[in-house]
C-alpha cells in the first residue's frame, strides 16, 4: 500500500491508502477526496484532476515535460504552478509512499 | 438513397425494423431531417452495434467517417497531432468551412491546431474560468430569478422564447458586456451563424454574409472604445489587450467572436429546453428532484449528456491512421458523433436513460475531450444549476403540454418550441 495526503485548499488534509500502481487520481476518488473531479475517466483527456504537488516531493513525482498532452491541457487550467500535475498521470509506487499533493480551489 | 425512404410516421420498433433492412453502406447519418425528425438515434444503435466505424461514400457533404462509439470518440478527440480541426482542411463541423459558397473564410481558435489554437484560446479562458464565474454567479442568479418571476402560471406558453433564449442571451450579454438593450442582437448572430440558408434563418448564403458583417461592425465598434483600457474582464476587452488576440485580421476577428457567441447561447439554450422534456418524459425522476434538490447538482450533467447539445464535431485525418481496426487514410473526413457515444450502451449503464442521480455523471462526451474541449463548460453548469434551483424554488411542476419542435441540422441538436404550463407549488 502507499500512503498519499491530500490537502484541500481550505487546509484539510485527507490521508488515504491505495494499493500500489494505481494513480493519484483513483487514490483520491475511490476515497471521496473533494476537489477532484477526474471528468475523462483517467485518460488524460480534460485537466479536472489538476494539482499541486508539494515542493518537497516534485523531484520524485517529476515536473511536466513540454509537448505532453498533459501539459497541453494544463494550459488552460487556472491557477497553475511548476509543481502542477494532472493526478490521473501520477502513478504511485513506494517511491512516492508518503506523497503530499494539494488540490486547488476549483477544477476546470 | 435509402435512408430517404423511411416513412415519417415510423416509431419504436418499426422504425428500428425498418433501419434494419438498409444496407449499411447506404447508411448516412448526417441527413439533416433525422435529428429534426430525432429518430437518428435508431440508425446510431445499429451502427454502434454492426459497424461502429462507417464510411459513408456519398452524402451531401462528400464521404465521410462516423465514429459512432464512445472510447473511439476520445481516441479520435484526444489524438489532435493526427486528427486536425484545421478551418483550411474543412474545420470541425461535416460541413466544410471555406466552401465558396459562403466566401467568407472565417478563422476561430476551435477551427485551428496547434500553436496558434493555444495561444488565442488562453487569452479569452480567464472570461469562463472559476474564478470568474463565482463573480457572475449572483448576476445570472438575480436574472434568472427576474425572468421566471414575469411568467404567467397556467397558461400555455413557449419554454424556448420565454426562458431557454432568453437566460443565455442575458448572460452572454453579461459576458461580453454587451449593451443591454441591444442584447437581442447577440441571439440573432448567433441563429445566423449556424443557419442553413432556406430553412427559415436566412434566405440566401448573401444575407448570411452580410449580417454577418454587420455583427463585425457592430463589435469592431465595442472593440475600438476598449482597446488601451486597463482591466476589464469581459471577452471583448480580454480579446482587445491581449498579444495573441489584439492584431487579428479581419476573418478572425469575426470568427472568434462567433465562435465565442455560438459557443455560450445555442448549446446552453438547447440544454435548458432539454432538461425540461427530460424530467417530464422520467416522471419518477422528476418526484426525486422534487424530494431532494441538493441532486441538482448531479443532474445538471446527465442534461447534458441526455440532451449533447452539439451532435458532433468533426476532423481532418493528417495521416493513415487505424479506428477500431478501419483504416482511415490521409485527408478522411472523420465525425466523432457525440450523441450516439454518449447513448454507448457498453460504457454508459442505461444510456437511453435520463437519471439524474447516476454516478459519475460528467463522463459524457457533450464537452468534447483533449485541447479542444469546450471553454465554457463549467458556465454552463452554471447557468444550468442556477435555474434549476430558481424553478424549484418556484414551481412544482413544469409540464410540457405539446410535442417539441426540432431544429433541421445535423450539428446543433436544438430545440426551437416547446409549449409548456408552468404550476406553483
Amino acid at each position: 500500500m502507499v500512503k498519499v495526503t491530500f490537502v484541500a485548499h481550505d487546509g484539510r488534509r485527507f490521508p488515504v491508502e491505495i494499493v500500489s500502481g494505481m494513480t493519484a487520481r483513483e487514490a483520491a476518488l475511490f476515497n471521496d477526496v473533494p476537489g477532484i473531479d477526474g471528468d475523462c475517466g483517467g485518460q488524460c483527456a480534460c485537466a479536472t484532476c489538476h494539482v499541486h504537488v508539494d515542493p518537497s516531493w516534485i523531484d520524485r513525482v517529476g515536473c511536466l515535460s513540454d509537448g505532453s498532452m498533459e501539459a497541453d491541457l494544463l494550459q488552460f487550467a487556472e491557477g497553475t504552478t511548476e509543481e502542477s500535475r494532472l493526478a490521473c498521470q501520477i502513478t504511485l509506487d513506494d517511491r512516492l509512499d508518503g506523497l503530499v499533493l494539494h488540490v486547488p480551489e476549483q477544477q476546470y | 438513397m435509402a435512408t430517404q425512404a423511411i416513412p415519417q410516421e415510423l416509431d419504436g420498433a418499426e422504425l428500428a425494423r425498418a433501419v434494419a433492412g438498409i444496407p449499411l453502406a447506404e447508411i448516412d447519418v448526417a441527413r439533416p431531417s433525422l435529428f429534426q425528425s430525432d429518430k437518428v438515434g435508431t440508425f446510431f444503435e445499429r451502427l454502434r452495434r454492426e459497424d461502429p466505424v462507417h464510411y459513408c461514400a456519398e452524402s451531401a457533404y462528400g464521404p465521410y467517417w462516423s465514429i459512432t462509439r464512445y472510447n473511439d470518440i476520445m481516441a479520435v478527440d484526444t489524438n489532435h497531432k493526427v486528427y486536425s480541426s484545421e478551418a483550411k482542411l474543412g474545420g470541425i463541423a461535416i460541413q466544410d468551412m471555406h466552401s465558396d459558397q459562403s466566401n467568407l473564410e472565417l478563422e476561430m481558435f476551435i477551427a485551428m491546431d496547434q500553436p496558434k489554437h493555444d495561444a488565442q484560446r488562453k487569452a479569452v479562458t480567464p472570461a469562463v474560468a472559476p474564478s470568474n464565474l463565482l463573480l457572475l454567479e449572483p448576476v445570472i442568479r438575480e436574472r434568472a430569478g427576474e425572468i421566471l418571476d414575469s411568467l404567467p402560471v397556467g397558461e400555455e406558453i413557449d419554454w424556448v422564447k420565454s426562458v431557454s433564449v432568453e437566460l443565455t442571451t442575458m448572460t452572454l450579454a453579461t459576458l461580453f458586456d454587451f449593451p443591454w438593450e441591444e442584447r437581442a442582437r447577440l441571439t440573432r448572430w448567433s441563429d445566423v451563424t449556424t443557419a442553413i440558408p432556406g430553412a427559415g434563418i436566412v434566405d440566401s448564403f448573401e444575407q448570411r454574409r452580410d449580417e454577418l458583417i454587420e455583427c463585425a461592425m457592430y463589435f469592431k465598434g465595442l472593440w475600438d472604445q476598449r482597446i488601451d483600457q486597463a482591466g476589464g474582464n469581459d471577452l471583448i476587452s480580454m480579446m482587445a489587450n491581449s498579444p495573441a488576440t489584439r492584431e487579428m485580421p479581419f476573418l478572425e476577428f469575426l470568427g472568434n467572436l462567433l465562435l465565442l457567441i455560438v459557443g455560450g447561447n445555442d448549446t446552453t439554450r438547447n440544454s435548458i429546453s432539454g432538461g425540461v422534456l427530460a424530467l417530464n418524459r422520467h416522471p419518477d425522476q422528476y418526484d426525486k428532484l422534487r424530494s431532494d434538490p441538493a441532486l441538482i447538482g448531479n443532474m445538471v450533467p446527465e442534461i447534458i449528456r441526455w440532451q449533447t447539445p452539439l451532435t458532433h464535431m468533426r476532423r481532418t485525418a493528417l495521416e493513415d491512421s487505424e479506428i477500431g481496426g478501419k483504416r482511415i487514410a490521409k485527408g478522411d473526413k472523420v465525425v466523432m458523433w457525440y450523441l450516439s457515444g454518449n447513448r454507448d450502451e457498453t460504457v454508459i449503464d442505461r444510456p437511453e436513460e435520463f437519471i439524474i442521480d447516476r454516478k459519475s455523471p460528467r463522463q459524457h462526451l457533450s464537452f468534447g475531450y483533449g485541447i479542444h474541449r469546450c471553454m465554457g463548460n463549467r458556465l454552463a453548469e452554471l447557468q444550468l444549476r442556477i435555474i434549476w434551483e430558481e424553478i424549484q424554488k418556484r414551481f412544482h411542476f413544469v409540464e410540457v403540454v405539446g410535442e417539441p419542435e426540432r431544429l433541421l441540422s445535423n450539428l446543433v441538436r436544438g430545440i426551437t418550441r416547446l409549449p409548456v404550463k408552468l404550476h406553483a407549488h
